[in-house]
């Protein structure tokens, strides 16, 4: 079972929600990813020991010019503009080419190769019996998805793997949350917090995903969340009241589980009503 | 020579546009006489990345040998450059004025981009 746990805004704790609930249940039949690939974070709480990394990369073309007729074909095939075809010369911005391979396929001169372009690694390890992995994208870098898709690679079927997407409704996040069984959807009760949840919840229900919302420091604001979760019929998991003790072990790289029962006892509590959840949409599906 | 001019219609009197992949359309004229010769849609206009380099594709292909526009990004420079096809900024007011403009002298060639990438989508004009 794959639980991505996003947001529409940034820094409503989705790590700490993701970190936490990793920790709280059976390790060894547990795993965490990292999927925000552009600032991978979950590691600093975790501490895990890494013993594989490898490269990821996407192929991208490369022209032999002494083959070329020039006739533009890649140019006009190319869904994101990755080509410019001039008079005897073709452009390649590899920045924005997303190798999906089309130009390669369809040159009629066979003109062009693929190369492969480096973009980040995937990094895996162990963090005490926790399976953990993330990827980090190179500096300056835009094509984060192949990258994000490499992560969740690592996926292990046998184990209940925890998601821990980037922020926001970009193409990053929906790579992260594609095709996972479960959406936790981190939020504030603030204005900002309702306007992104909101977001959120739109780009879920589009990739037909069940979430449910959890309202982090949810006594410092308004009910504005709780009745838009009321209002949309999205299901309220955990309100998690601000609390000193976990801001200051979060600042000390330290998760509040480790150090507090009653925390431990309340993200175990948000598992189960996940996977209650959960059940509850299969069995919907299902009629 | 034949200019083209980044404008917001097609015709001599349009409206010039600063931005140059994001422009609607290309007015191209005959600078000596100020005759317009032809105008370019700017299929591009909307994309969601690499439309400089896709104008500067389509202004080759019609001939196009100089452009006069408000600013140019790194990718699209890159790419006139490659085209053999000079730049012209400081457009201002209609087509007809910036090609006289033009052929004053009072337009400045530029060999590099005036403004980062992907300037002309922040509704910049």
């Amino acid at each position: 079972m794959n639980i991505v746990v996003a947001s529409g805004k940034g820094g409503t704790g989705k790590t700490t929600v993701a970190v936490n609930l990793a920790l709280a249940l059976d390790q060894e039949k547990t795993q965490l990813l990292d999927c925000d690939v552009e600032e991978p974070n979950a590691h600093l709480f975790l501490k895990p020991v890494f013993d594989k990394s490898r490269e990821v990369g996407i192929p991208v073309p490369a022209i032999n010019l002494a083959q070329c007729s020039f006739c533009g074909r890649c140019s006009e095939v190319c869904a994101f503009n990755a080509l410019a075809v001039l008079k005897n010369q073709v452009m390649v911005f590899e920045e924005l080419c997303h190798g999906c391979g089309g130009c390669a396929y369809l040159c009629p001169e066979r003109a062009i190769t693929e190369r492969h372009r480096p973009i980040g690694i995937v990094e895996s390890g162990k963090a005490g019996k926790l399976d953990y992995g993330h990827g980090r994208l190179n500096p300056g870098e835009a094509m984060s998805p192949p990258l994000i898709n490499a992560v969740k690679k690592m996926s292990n079927p046998e184990k209940i793997t925890i998601i821990d997407a980037p922020p926001g409704t970009s193409c990053p996040v929906v790579s992260a949350v594609k095709g996972c069984d479960y959406c936790v959807l981190v939020t504030e009760p603030t204005p900002f917090g309702l306007n992104d949840l909101d977001l959120a919840f739109q780009m879920v229900n589009k990739l037909d995903i069940p979430a449910g919302a959890v309202i982090n420091r949810s006594d410092l604001g308004d009910g504005k969340v709780e009745e838009y979760c009321q209002i949309k019929n999205l299901p309220l998991l955990q309100k998690i009241p601000f609390d000193r003790a976990l801001a200051e072990l979060y600042a000390c790289g330290e998760p509040v589980v480790l150090h507090r029962s009653a925390w431990r006892n309340r993200f175990r509590e948000l598992f189960t009503s996940i996977a209650e959840r959960q059940k509850e949409v299969v069995r919907w599906r299902n009629i | 020579m034949k200019l083209a001019v980044c404008a917001q219609e097609e015709s001599l009197a349009a409206e010039v546009d600063q931005r140059f992949g994001r422009c609607p359309c290309f007015v191209v004229v005959d600078s000596e006489s100020g005759e317009m010769i032809n105008s370019i849609c700017n299929v591009h206009a909307e994309a969601a990345g690499g439309a400089g380099p896709q104008c500067a594709q389509l202004l080759a292909e019609s001939g196009v040998e100089a452009v006069a526009l408000g600013n140019v990004g790194p990718k699209a420079a890159t790419a006139l450059e490659a085209a053999k096809i000079m730049i012209y900024t400081g457009v201002e007011g209609t087509v007809e004025n910036t090609v006289q403009r033009f052929n004053e002298g009072k337009l400045s060639p530029v060999s590099q981009a005036t403004v980062s990438a992907h300037s002309g989508l922040r509704g910049k004009r």
